[in-house]
């Protein structure tokens, strides 16, 4: 068993672009859930909406970073547009209406009726060249960091990814702190005590949900970017899922919970996947109930009991205070 | 958070020799299950998608319930059904060459081959693990051929058949709610299981008709909602777990339960070898598939014993009660815990009925109950969260709505249907059609 | 005895009387719920700057009454209005801005927020409360000025010890002021408590008295919710009794507690007919 590979892959994967992408969108999930108590469970909606936006804009004649600003401009729309009906909800009516509203837009954006935008099925790729063409570092070449090597192309969406995530950070950490960050506190813990203060509730969930979706929809842009490539398969609500689970193990409700719930998140995911495949050829047992595909799942089931265990064990996840566990104690 | 959405029971100790039956028959099934399982794991098949081409820029449209079957020098090896999506996959138990043919009599009317002397395609080669996909080129019709009374009626019937599989489905999961608050996002997988499990007893190793098969389903479903309650529900809310909380441990149990599933059984959609070979029939003028009739004779059947279970016997009362009002129940001297262990064990082994019937008239696979869910939710939102009726209710106007409006909207979107009747319905009368406005404070 | 209290001295004691200088009248409202009738007042003043006193038995109305003028329910029908306004339909929280707050029966601390936190959130002028403000900064004076306003409330109620405190740690009674306390934060011209006495034990229930005639000296006026008669004789002003959702009589605390209706609905409600629940 190889363990120094499969932690080298997982060390990889913890900082590489989807993980990027998974900070980015667990700083928008935590500004909803972790701080304002609002279960979106659509969120893959924002990150969607941010990547489609940027690529469809590309495919149709304007510049990468009017796409950028288009896809983001659509979530904070599709927040509005999410929030205004449902916000007045109970919060597992939320949940029920979220992730719903989020299947309808993903299967429209894979319909054949809005293929010309959106590439139905197949998507859209290659729109991210300008963003590709900034790289000072050479696409091909190999760089050492450590014993890990990285290519250029790679590594120039590392370090902008990364910068992206600490600015976002801070801009929330900003927000946080200040007496609209305490009022989205106060409606996390008691919306109805909150409006009897005189303080208009709806317009703040409001905000936290449309602001935490652009945030998101960073998230989506950043992927779509490395990969050069939006489909309506890669948005399914299983990342919504992931996403919470990301926010749940780094910390609800804390600023640098997203980040490190992201890292450790992609690291153990690529390291149990490692370790699965290597078991599944080599270990006799493994392979006699599991074939290779088999193996590759066995990461996904882990993401769900995991996700049961924080929540039974340890609801603050790593950074969190257990005193003040998340959702409705 | 909303209080209203919290219930809570006092505490009491669970003996432990409950919780060691309920851990002793999960094992048992799972070892029941594992030992069938190589005979269902590795396999290759032959399979592919039947549609009919239609208009210029329009899609394919898919034909349903026409029957292929696949022979190997002379003899049968497996047939199979194309489903709602057109569809079709027979397993063949060893790599070679096999010969498929298409039944043209089971055509719907107006739709034919393109060249009706290839009904049959020889020699076709399916390596180890593989499954070969074939094509039959469909012509003639597009909308012309079929009558809109054929297609009215037949989408009518495929409608209720949808419509009782939900309904079956998510009964559960609305008295589940009603008694313990409870919104189960892993309701999904005990739908899932159900089909599976009967499939293990039927085209797996006892090789038992499906009706037989279905038995350890259903016993399996029950004990295993029996057990999620005695095991993980009943001692989170003791511990004073919220149920917000709650309905997230849900989705990561819906998630796990499903990549286990997919794991195990691979991705690859299976039929039950019984009835993969049901093709439609014609009656008064339209064409319909016998075994959706059945399901949903049989369905309709099941809803009235639970609806009679509900109303006339001791334990159906007992759990109307504890769903309206708990703490008058308990001290009424109801013995809640055991009422809410009983919902689970109802609900739970509903579901796998309706994972039985879901794997019958479409295919078994292991994103089914997900695939299911949010029509699952649309139906008991809209019937009524917590109401037993209001999800039978539900489950048959979000089926046919479903159907039908394909003859509307592209067949991709038929789902998308269903979860914008969910929305609306959220948003405009959030107690569904058959429940009761609640009180603030 | 305060302005309020003196003035009505010389008013009937009857159910929907007029007062001389009512800050809430309501008109007219009703709720039901099911077939139950919850709410059905036809005519209810509240003489500006007194304390008083809402009573009734167990399933009388009184909460449901709260949520309908506060704006946390829906009336099938009726009006009511602060200082002649009309708020009926308003959103809650502007009928608080308006200056009509109330409290709840099971108390709302907001447990994970600090108990200084909790008060300084009721500021009705924090400019940071925007998002825009709190992107682009220049809050820092308001939060100041909302904080020493706070603090100052914290020690009026004995609290400020416990600033840098959890709520969720508070006890009962201390729940009980810190909600008095963000109350007041608001600057409210009508308090609303909702059976403000009640899981507080005895040697606390003197000191919200207190702070509840106080309010009143201040020039606010409260409605208050109680069981306890008396605590009822010793602070109010005024008493209203609700009885199956109608006011059934009114009047000074002495005049009620011999009145034979008053009696009639206390035992009346338990005696034959079925129970009616909450």
């Amino acid at each position: 068993m190889d363990w120094s590979g499969a932690i080298t892959n997982g060390i990889i994967s913890a900082l590489g672009p989807v993980a990027i992408a998974y900070a980015v969108s667990a700083i928008g999930l935590n500004l909803q859930f972790g701080f304002t108590g609002l279960l979106n469970f659509g969120h893959v909606a924002f990150m969607m909406v941010g990547a489609y936006g940027t690529a469809a804009t590309v495919e149709a004649g304007g510049s990468l970073w009017l796409g950028i600003g288009v896809g983001i401009l659509a979530a904070v729309v599709l927040g509005l547009l999410l929030g205004l009906p449902t916000l007045r909800l109970r919060a597992d009516y939320l949940a029920i209406t979220t992730i719903a509203a989020a299947e309808t837009l993903r299967l429209l954006v894979r319909s054949p009726v809005t293929r010309s935008v959106t590439g139905g099925v197949f998507g859209i790729q290659g729109f991210a060249e300008e963003f590709h063409a900034l790289n000072p570092f050479g696409a091909s070449t190999g760089y050492a960091i450590g014993p890990l090597v990285v290519s250029g192309r790679r590594l120039f969406v590392m370090i902008v990814g990364w910068t992206v995530v600490l600015i976002l950070a801070l801009i929330v950490r900003r927000l946080v702190k200040s007496p609209w960050g305490r009022l989205l506190k106060a409606i996390r813990e008691d919306e109805d005590a909150t409006r009897s203060l005189g303080k208009n509730v709806f317009v703040a969930k409001l905000q936290a949900l449309a602001l935490g979706g652009a945030l998101a929809s960073v998230g989506g842009v950043l992927l779509a970017i490395e990969q050069q490539n939006v489909s309506p398969d890669s948005f399914l609500p299983q990342v919504t899922f992931i996403i919470y689970v990301v926010v749940i193990l780094g910390g609800a409700g804390t600023i640098w919970g997203p980040m490190l719930g992201a890292v450790i998140f992609q690291f153990f995911f690529y390291f149990v996947d490692s370790v699965m495949r290597q078991a599944q050829a080599n270990v006799s047992w493994v392979g006699a109930i599991l074939d290779s595909a088999g193996a590759a799942q066995i990461r996904f089931v882990l993401v769900g009991l995991g996700l049961m265990a924080l929540l039974v064990f340890r609801p603050q996840g790593m950074l969190g205070s257990r005193r003040e566990a998340l959702v409705d104690g | 958070m909303d209080e209203r959405s919290s219930r809570r029971y006092p505490f009491r100790p669970v003996p432990g020799t409950v919780r060691i039956r309920a851990f002793a028959l999960i094992a048992l099934f799972s070892g029941l299950i594992l030992q069938a399982l190589p005979a269902v794991a590795q396999e290759q098949a032959i399979g592919g998608t039947l549609s009919q081409r239609a208009e210029e820029g329009e899609d394919p449209v898919p034909v349903e319930g026409v029957v292929i079957t696949v022979t190997q020098d002379g003899n049968e090896v497996g047939s199979a059904t194309t489903d709602a999506e057109g569809n079709w996959t027979v397993p063949v138990p060893a790599p070679g060459d096999y010969d498929v043919a298409l039944d043209a009599s089971t055509l719907p009317p107006g739709v034919t081959l393109s060249d009706p002397e290839r009904s049959e395609l020889t020699d076709v080669n399916v390596r180890p693990g593989q499954t070969r996909r074939v094509i039959f080129q469909l012509g003639g019709g597009g909308a012309g051929g079929t009558s809109t009374w054929d297609r009215v009626a037949s989408l009518v019937v495929v409608g209720l058949k949808l419509g009782a599989i939900i309904a079956l489905s998510s009964v559960g999961l609305s008295l589940i709610f009603g008694v313990t608050g409870l919104v189960n996002f892993s309701h999904a997988e005990l739908v899932t299981l159900g089909a599976f499990i009967a499939y293990v007893f039927h085209a797996g190793g006892p090789r038992w008709p499906l009706v037989v098969a279905a038995l350890p389903a259903v016993l399996f479903g029950v004990t295993f909602g029996w057990g999620q309650e005695k095991v993980l529900w009943g001692p989170l809310r003791r511990r004073g777990m919220g149920v917000l909380t709650m309905m997230v441990v849900s989705i990561g149990l819906g998630f796990a339960l499903r990549f286990l599933i997919l794991a195990f059984f691979g991705g690859l959609p299976r039929a039950y070898p019984d009835f993969a070979s049901q093709g439609a029939v014609a009656f008064l003028g339209f064409s319909v598939v016998p075994k959706h009739v059945v399901a949903i004779v049989a369905a309709l059947v099941i809803l009235g014993g639970v609806g009679l279970f509900l109303e006339r016997t001791l334990a159906g009362t007992a759990l109307r009660a504890v769903r309206d009002n708990p703490d008058l129940a308990e001290s009424s001297g109801i013995a809640v815990d055991r009422v809410v262990a009983l919902t689970w064990a109802l609900g739970a082994g509903l579901a796998a009925i309706g994972g039985v019937f879901f794997g019958v008239t479409e295919s078994v696979q292991w994103s089914m109950g997900f695939d299911l869910l949010l029509l699952m939710f649309a139906a008991v939102v809209l019937g009524g969260l917590g109401t037993a009726y209001g999800a039978m209710l539900g489950g048959f106007v979000v089926g046919i709505s479903v159907e039908m409006s394909t003859l509307f909207f592209p067949n991709e979107l038929k789902n998308a249907v269903g979860l914008v009747l969910l929305i609306i319905m959220l948003i405009w009368r959030p107690q569904g059609l058959l429940g009761v406005r609640e009180r603030i404070g | 005895m305060a302005d309020g209290a003196a003035a009505l001295t010389g008013v009937a004691p009857r159910p929907g009387v007029a007062k001389p200088d009512p800050i809430l009248v309501v008109e007219g409202v009703t709720r039901s719920f099911g077939g139950l009738q919850a709410v059905d007042v036809s005519h209810l003043e509240v003489q500006r700057n007194t304390v008083t006193a809402l009573i009734g038995p167990n399933g009388a109305g009184k909460t449901t009454l709260f949520n309908l003028l506060t704006g946390f329910d829906q009336a099938d029908s009726g009006s009511w209005s602060l200082n002649g306004g009309p708020i009926v339909g308003i959103p809650a929280y502007q009928v608080a801005r308006r200056g009509m707050v109330r409290t709840f029966q099971l108390t709302r601390a907001l447990p994970r927020l600090t108990v200084l936190d909790n008060v300084v959130l009721a500021d009705p002028h924090n400019p940071g409360e925007s998002l825009w403000r709190a992107l682009i900064g220049g809050w820092r004076r308001g939060e100041e000025e909302a904080t020493v306003k706070a603090k100052a409330l914290l020690e009026r109620f004995g609290l400020e010890h416990m600033a840098d405190e959890y709520a969720g740690s508070l006890s009962g009674g201390q729940r009980k002021l810190l909600e008095l306390a963000r109350a007041m934060m608001v600057e409210p011209e009508l308090i609303m408590l909702d059976e403000p006495m009640a899981g507080i034990n005895p040697a606390l229930t003197q000191q919200l008295l207190t702070h509840i005639t106080g309010l009143r000296d201040e020039g606010k006026t409260v409605i208050f919710v109680e069981h306890d008669m008396d605590v009822v004789q010793e602070i109010s002003d005024w008493v209203v009794v609700l009885a199956e959702g109608q006011v059934i009589a009114e009047g000074t605390p002495s005049s009620i507690a011999g009145n034979p209706d008053v009696i009639e609905a206390y035992l009346g409600a338990h005696r034959g007919k079925a129970v009616e629940d909450e």
